[in-house]
């Protein structure tokens, strides 16, 4: 196996404006040792074959290229393939980055790691290569996440991590990832921090992506296997930070014919509410968690806090080489409300008896309004990211509500 | 008084420079106020915080001061009138403690000439690595800005190149690998550190992160020329203790000839 060879980021770890290294000084040495050991095992055979064997075994991979044949018909339009990185260990497209960091890690001789997690799917992803390879775990949440993920808190710790609940700030990942950063700042020495996004300073963003762009060259074969050509007319995949959505387009995203690219932000509430997390549709460029890139942040520059039903997506900011992909039209970056991935929810569920998780479900919102716009010998793959088991609960109660909302207005109105 | 100078009163007095820390807005805007008038006595140089809702350096007593202010609505234009109020009351150097992204919403040009004017002498950006953002250095010293920037115990001796050159107000230099807050004692090792930044500057070097009674202001005097002090007055404060008592173990701590 080899990892791709990107033109970006440049020596600086920029994306053009975006990226860097905004971080106290404490961590500058860190942060070129790291660079300097990646850059080192990304070309070694030894660590690439290691590499590939775990992800093969353990992670299950090559995750399948589904024709979702029902969803097509329904639709009437392009024809989709659904990139199922939900069939990987642990749920979710995250075990790809986190594998290849705890290789990592171990290789740089260090025995203890560092995480952040919002859902908990990075954490449980970390929690079980932690205990894979021996490593000493410890996982940062904010407290309303621990309360609302409580049985992902149970998996951590049945896996043998300690979770870390945050009470500071808006107590969600934002805040877990200060912390995190925080813990590193003072063990630095010997703990190595797994970043769970292509967030982050130099070189986070270019080592997720490049651990996660083996979904978009699977992709690749499989579509020229089924389809007779590698190249999609689109591929869409949701944002929040972005690791899934770099994962399936970076392979894509350098090379001369390129097919659409959709990243697909949760709008939560809509545009005006102030609730959403559209980091690229409403945000500006600032610099967070040691990167520059767009953000949400008001006119003093404080970071505003984001909103989704998707606990995975309620992040104030996104990946630096997202940024620059929407700086240069690379690829689009569209809204989907929490209405309408509710609704991309079921319809996954009902047409094809697959729960996608809330994120990949606005992929699947956004692609039932772009699949009906195109021809029937178009082709569309979507990244289904992560499944759905974690968020039944929340679905359930999201639901309920609105059903009672809908009943009580249906009263009022017979008052009336 | 240039900084230059307030170090080296200091040192004719025979004693390492007191740099306090004081954060605007907090507890409000009065409190802060009144709090900057009892730590203004024992100040030589002082550092004024800007509140920010995601400052990862801190530890968590700052971050609960920050918290507090800006639920106290405290805005970028209330902390320029704060420097402008403290600039009526002393002409002791003012350095502003900040984090990069409230520069950046203002506009560094316009953020940069706002704090001027109103009175500050320089810049401390503990996210800021000066060779991150060259030309930003470089707009605050053309807007009649000092820069400040940190090392700590991991910097290389390349580190120390690098940094050392854009620090010309003074060095700040961490004491732990860690965040602010007061610890009991300060690590072995600092006077090699300091002792390291020296072949690269003639600035003066400040120890900070840790410093909160006699003994460890005594470990810094040894090390360093001057000791930043935070976290320790405003958890005085959250307590309901007066900060002059702090201030006063700290500044006999900071006397040389005990140690000579």
């Amino acid at each position: 196996m080899q990892l791709p060879n990107y033109p970006l980021p440049d020596s600086r770890g920029r994306y053009g404006d975006f990226g860097g290294r905004y971080v106290p000084e404490t961590l500058i040495p860190a942060l070129e040792e790291l660079t300097a050991a990646y850059l080192h095992f990304k070309h070694d055979p030894g660590f690439l074959e290691e590499y590939e064997y775990y992800l093969k075994e353990y992670v299950g991979r090559p995750t399948p290229l589904y024709f979702a044949e029902n969803l097509t018909r329904h639709l009437g339009g392009a024809r989709i393939y659904l990139k199922r990185e939900d069939l990987n260990h642990t749920g979710a497209h995250k075990i790809n980055n986190t594998l290849g960091q705890a290789l990592l890690c171990k290789r740089m001789g260090k025995r203890r790691v560092i995480a952040e997690t919002g859902a908990g799917q990075h954490g449980v992803s970390v929690a079980t290569v932690a205990a894979l390879m021996g490593l000493e775990c410890v996982v940062y949440q904010g407290a309303e996440d621990v309360r609302r993920q409580a049985l992902n808190v149970f998996r951590m710790r049945l896996l043998g991590a300690e979770v870390r609940s945050v009470e500071s700030g808006t107590k969600t990942l934002k805040d877990a990832t200060n912390e995190a950063i925080r813990d590193w700042v003072t063990n630095v020495r010997d703990s190595f921090y797994i970043i769970g996004s292509v967030v982050g300073p130099h070189p986070y963003p270019a080592m997720a992506r490049d651990f996660q762009s083996v979904v978009g060259e699977e992709v690749k074969q499989q579509l020229l296997a089924k389809e007779g050509r590698a190249t999609p007319d689109a591929v869409i995949a949701c944002v929040g930070g972005g690791s899934n959505a770099i994962g399936v387009f970076a392979p894509f995203a350098y090379q001369e014919e390129r097919p659409r690219l959709i990243g697909v932000e949760a709008a939560g509430h809509g545009l005006t509410s102030s609730m959403h997390a559209l980091s690229i549709g409403a945000g500006r460029k600032g610099v967070l968690h040691g990167a520059m890139m767009y953000l949400l942040y008001d006119e003093d520059g404080q970071i505003q806090p984001a909103h989704s039903v998707s606990a995975g997506l309620d992040y104030p900011g996104v990946g630096p080489e997202h940024s620059y992909f929407a700086e240069r039209g690379i690829a689009e970056y569209v809204g989907i409300t929490d209405d309408e991935a509710l609704e991309g929810f079921k319809l996954l569920a009902r047409l094809e008896g697959i729960l996608p998780a809330l994120e990949s479900a606005h992929a699947i919102a956004y692609a039932a309004k772009l699949a009906p716009e195109m021809d029937p010998e178009q082709v569309i793959v979507i990244n289904l990211s992560g499944r759905g088991d974690k968020d039944v609960v929340e679905v359930m109660r999201v639901l309920e509500e609105r059903r009672g909302s809908r009943a009580e207005g249906q009263v009022s109105q017979g008052v009336a | 008084m240039t900084t230059r100078e307030a170090f080296e009163r200091a040192a004719a007095e025979g004693r390492a420079a007191l740099i306090p820390y004081v954060m605007a807005g907090y507890p409000d805007a009065t409190g802060a106020l009144e709090l900057l008038r009892r730590v203004l006595p024992f100040a030589d140089v002082l550092e004024i915080g800007l509140p920010y809702s995601d400052p990862l350096g801190d530890g968590p007593v700052i971050q609960r001061a920050s918290e507090q202010a800006l639920r106290q609505g405290t805005r970028q234009k209330d902390v320029l009138e704060f420097v402008r109020q403290v600039r009526t009351l002393t002409d002791k150097p003012l350095f502003v403690m900040t984090y990069i992204n409230p520069v950046i919403a203002a506009g560094p040009e316009r953020f940069f000439e706002a704090f001027r004017s109103a009175g500050a002498t320089g810049l401390i950006l503990p996210d800021l690595p000066p060779d991150e953002d060259l030309a930003l250095v470089e707009k605050a010293h053309a807007a009649g800005l000092e820069t400040t920037f940190l090392l700590a115990p991991t910097s290389t001796d390349a580190r120390i190149r690098t940094v050392a050159p854009f620090c010309t107000g003074f060095v700040y230099t961490v004491s732990v690998t860690g965040v602010t807050g007061a610890r009991d004692r300060l690590p072995e090792g600092l006077p090699e550190l300091v002792q390291r930044i020296k072949q690269h500057t003639d600035a003066p070097v400040a120890i900070g992160f840790g410093i909160s009674s006699r003994s460890t202001a005594a470990q810094a005097a040894r090390a360093a020329d001057g000791a930043v002090i935070a976290s320790a007055l405003i958890r005085a404060h959250e307590e309901g203790r007066a900060v002059e008592p702090v201030l006063e173990e700290v500044r006999l701590g900071l006397f040389r000839q005990a140690s000579v």
